[in-house]
């Protein structure tokens, strides 16, 4: 993909959520390329519609200082040198949950039915999710070259908190109201 | 057979009782999933005495099913049916949601739900089974107001309960609104606000059930399909096909109120006194321009998108919230009511999917009423108000008198076919004229009179979902736009809307094999398996009851004022002539195997090995 190919590594996962259309295709792309199968709630990335109309796609944010590693009692996370996501050894991990509840958007999640943690890998540099959602020219998900800032942190918030947000740009006084 | 999750799940709400049920690998083979299983299920539970059964008594099943395709054909739906309170067949409903995939994942290829609570209550299911759930603190809620709160509670639960650690994705919900609840015949099965399932009229057997909602949660993979690789293949040919067909992503349905206003002339105008209008007001660019705040939503997997987020952003509407709308209720709620702003119709459309009405059937009647009142035969003392065309909040008096059952209104709950005969009786006038329905349903917004739509002479005729626009008979019988292709996709449960775009129909079959592992053909569908089904469905029609019935031949008839000429627009002058009709119907009925009268023919049913239902149609022929 021609304008994939353009981003230097490593690079950061972008959202825009208005543009999220709620196909859940990243869902499955997701979970086909990890998983072989498709499967939402083993898929790295996940969409939530806690309002109708308010889609927000749920993924690592890949923030710089990683609560999630330090949170971790069996040293099972850790940060990949060259694109900064994070890596799970799935030997180690015991599944504890210990950096769902350190990431202050509580985005990693325990895999339905195997004991170790669910973090978005980045595909290992060509993520899946980022390929279907441009191909629909929704770009809801898009990848930019990473840069030195704090920014990227801001997006490790909790659905609901993206949501109530979002649901008053999207409804107005009335998206107050909904959640 | 593949694609199946391999369970469902009967739940008898009287005596709270489950139980799995899992089908024969035979039974699924000939009636796939969703519309096709539901028929068959209803018909060998009740077929033998199928008129006495009252589709909101207690025994009346409530059928909520996926097919092998939910999940894997791009655009996901979900199938509801049951005995239908509007037409006291079956019909066959979908709506778009994530319901569907929940229940799979969840390891249910779908729901029967039988007998009625003695409270409200919601179905609670997940991986680990169902439980029945108070509901009375939801029951006479909105959609927002359920949504919101069973949302936060579902959450709440599967945070506390379930042991592995994670943010808890919503629930996915099915639910009825207080038109449910007070069982009006328009009631619609709705989601996701904005989405319904209206045609058949469950909204109004949920709420004889009690039962609000039917809300699943699943956490483990789709199941498994029969040739994997060449379903993703497929997956992604499909897509393919789909994203180049930008007029539907771009505006949905929403292009076609202007256009098939305009250009087809074939749109319900106060209630079809006409059918073209050049009501630039109307346009779908005046919809984007104007109220659309989401323009691409779309449903589990779906590449087009045809759905848009509307909510005005100025005037006295602002805070309602709808989707596009959708073609149909830019017809319903707006045009056939004389309205032609977009906020307005935003608005109604808000209104009824929050009260859990079916928009098409509310539209129906309230054109009905609309031109009752431009008569003089409802006056002003009659409803309480003036009810003069193009006055939205007149109709938004009217359709909370509907849903509330006050006045007029508790009759206009009953649907248009039924209000025309009640009001009839009240008034000494005979009101069939203005009642524009098949078979009890009111008819979708796609008229035939200019005969340029994709509707013709008999769609609505002989169809065995009276007047859904979806699901109509056309000649020849394996035509694309027939009831027998429906019939497929609201069995293997997708979207049809993705089976539009060149190409993708012929790879239908071999999705089909490719899921499910045995190979599908199109000879064979529309020469047994399609009959099968759509025989079913026709007795059940025929037979009827216990307050509805439809005679054979007579009954498969256009709306009368479908004979009168159009009178203004491009095809002004133009009807279709009744000896035309009569002729296709004698020849959709050869073509189906039915006898002169309609009735499927003993030889037929034999060849299906539908035996019982050749039995039962003795009483009739």
């Amino acid at each position: 993909m021609r304008f994939m190919s353009k981003i230097e590594k490593p690079f950061w996962i972008m959202r825009d959520y208005v543009k999220c259309s709620g196909c859940r295709r990243c869902e499955i792309a997701c979970s086909l390329h990890h998983e072989g199968r498709i499967w939402p709630e083993a898929s790295r990335v996940r969409v939530f519609m806690l309002v109708p109309g308010v889609e927000v796609p749920h993924l690592c944010a890949q923030c710089g200082d990683h609560p999630c590693v330090e949170s971790c009692p069996v040293d099972a996370l850790s940060v990949d040198p060259e694109m900064k996501n994070i890596i799970v050894d799935r030997e180690k991990c015991t599944a504890c949950g210990n950096c769902v509840e350190a990431c202050p958007g509580r985005i990693p999640h325990i895999h339905p039915t195997e004991d170790y943690a669910l973090i978005c890998d980045l595909c290992g540099g060509d993520p899946e999710c980022v390929k279907v959602c441009h191909e629909g020219r929704w770009d809801c998900l898009y990848i930019a070259k990473r840069e030195t800032t704090y920014q990227y942190r801001l997006y490790a918030k909790r659905p609901e908190e993206v949501t109530k947000e979002l649901a008053v740009m999207i409804y107005g006084e009335k998206g107050k109201e909904v959640i | 057979m593949r694609g199946y999750a391999g369970k469902c799940l009967e739940i008898d709400l009287s005596g709270g009782d489950f139980k799995e049920i899992r089908f024969p690998d035979g039974v699924l083979r000939d009636y796939i999933g969703g519309r096709g299983l539901a028929a068959k299920v209803l018909w060998d539970r009740f077929g033998g005495r199928w008129e006495e059964v009252d589709p909101m008594g207690q025994e009346n099943l409530l059928t909520v099913l996926t097919g092998p395709l939910t999940g894997y054909y791009p655009g996901a739906r979900l199938s509801i049916s049951g005995k239908s309170p509007q037409c006291n067949g079956i019909v066959g409903s979908t709506i778009g949601s994530e319901v569907c995939i929940e229940l799979k994942t969840a390891g249910y290829d779908g729901l029967f739900v039988s007998g009625r609570a003695e409270k409200p209550v919601y179905l609670w299911v997940t991986d680990e089974g169902a439980e029945i759930r108070d509901a009375s603190n939801v029951w006479g809620k909105g959609a927002i107001e359920f949504l919101k709160h069973i949302n936060r509670v579902g959450r709440e639960d599967l945070e506390k309960k379930h042991p592995r650690k994670r943010e808890w994705k919503e629930p996915q919900s099915v639910y009825i609104g207080p038109a449910g609840e007070r069982l009006s015949r328009i009631a619609a099965v709705t989601g996701k606000y904005t989405h319904a399932s209206g045609y058949g009229g469950y909204g109004a057997v949920m709420g004889s059930k009690n039962l609000k909602a039917v809300v699943v949660k699943g956490t483990g993979p789709l199941p498994e399909v029969a040739d994997p690789p060449r379903v993703y293949e497929l997956m992604q040919e499909i897509c393919d096909l789909c994203f180049v067909n930008d007029m539907r992503r771009r505006w949905g349905t929403g292009y076609l109120g202007h256009d098939v206003g305009f250009r087809l002339s074939s749109e319900p105008i106060r209630n079809w006194q006409e059918e073209w209008h050049d009501e630039r007001s109307f346009g779908v660019d005046k919809f984007e321009e104007r109220v659309w705040v989401k323009r691409y939503w779309a449903e589990f997997g779906c590449p087009t998108s045809c759905l848009k987020v509307a909510t005005p952003r100025a005037g006295k509407y602002v805070g309602s919230i709808s989707d596009n709308p959708d073609y149909e209720l830019q017809a319903y709620l707006g045009t056939n009511l004389g309205i032609f702003h977009p906020e307005d119709n935003v608005h109604l459309s808000a209104l009824v999917d929050d009260l859990g009405l079916c928009g098409i059937q509310t539209g129906n009647v309230l054109g009905f009423a609309g031109e009752l009142y431009q008569r003089g035969i409802l006056t002003e003392e009659d409803l309480g108000f003036e009810l003069n065309w193009g006055d939205t909040d007149a109709f938004a008096r009217l359709i909370e008198m509907i849903v509330h059952r006050r006045g007029v209104g508790d009759i206009l709950a009953e649907g248009t076919h039924l209000a025309s005969l009640k009001l009839g009786e009240m008034k000494g006038v005979d009101l069939s004229e203005y009642a524009i329905t098949a078979k009890g349903i009111g008819l979708g917004a796609h008229g035939i009179r200019s005969g340029e739509d994709y509707t013709g002479n008999i769609s609505y005729c002989c169809s065995v979902q009276g007047g859904d626009h979806t699901s109509i008979s056309c000649l020849p019988i394996d035509h694309g736009n027939s009831e027998l292709t429906t019939a497929l996709h609201d069995s293997g449960v997708y979207c049809m809307f993705n089976t539009y775009p060149p190409g993708t129909r012929d790879r239908l079959w071999e999705f089909f094999t490719a899921v499910r592992g045995w190979e599908m053909d199109r000879e064979r569908w529309y020469a047994t398996d399609a009959r099968r089904i759509i025989d079913i469905q026709r007795a059940a029609l025929l037979i009827g009851g216990p307050d509805l019935g439809w005679k054979p031949r007579l009954d498969d008839k256009n709306p009368e004022r479908f004979y009168d000429p159009l009178p203004t627009g491009p095809w002004a002058g133009k009807a279709p002539k009744i000896e035309a009709v009569n002729a296709e119907v004698r020849e959709y009925y050869d073509q189906m195997g039915w006898d002169e009268n309609g009735i499927p023919t003993s030889n037929e049913l034999r060849r299906l090995g539908l035996g019982t239902v050749d039995k039962k149609l003795n009483e009739i022929r």
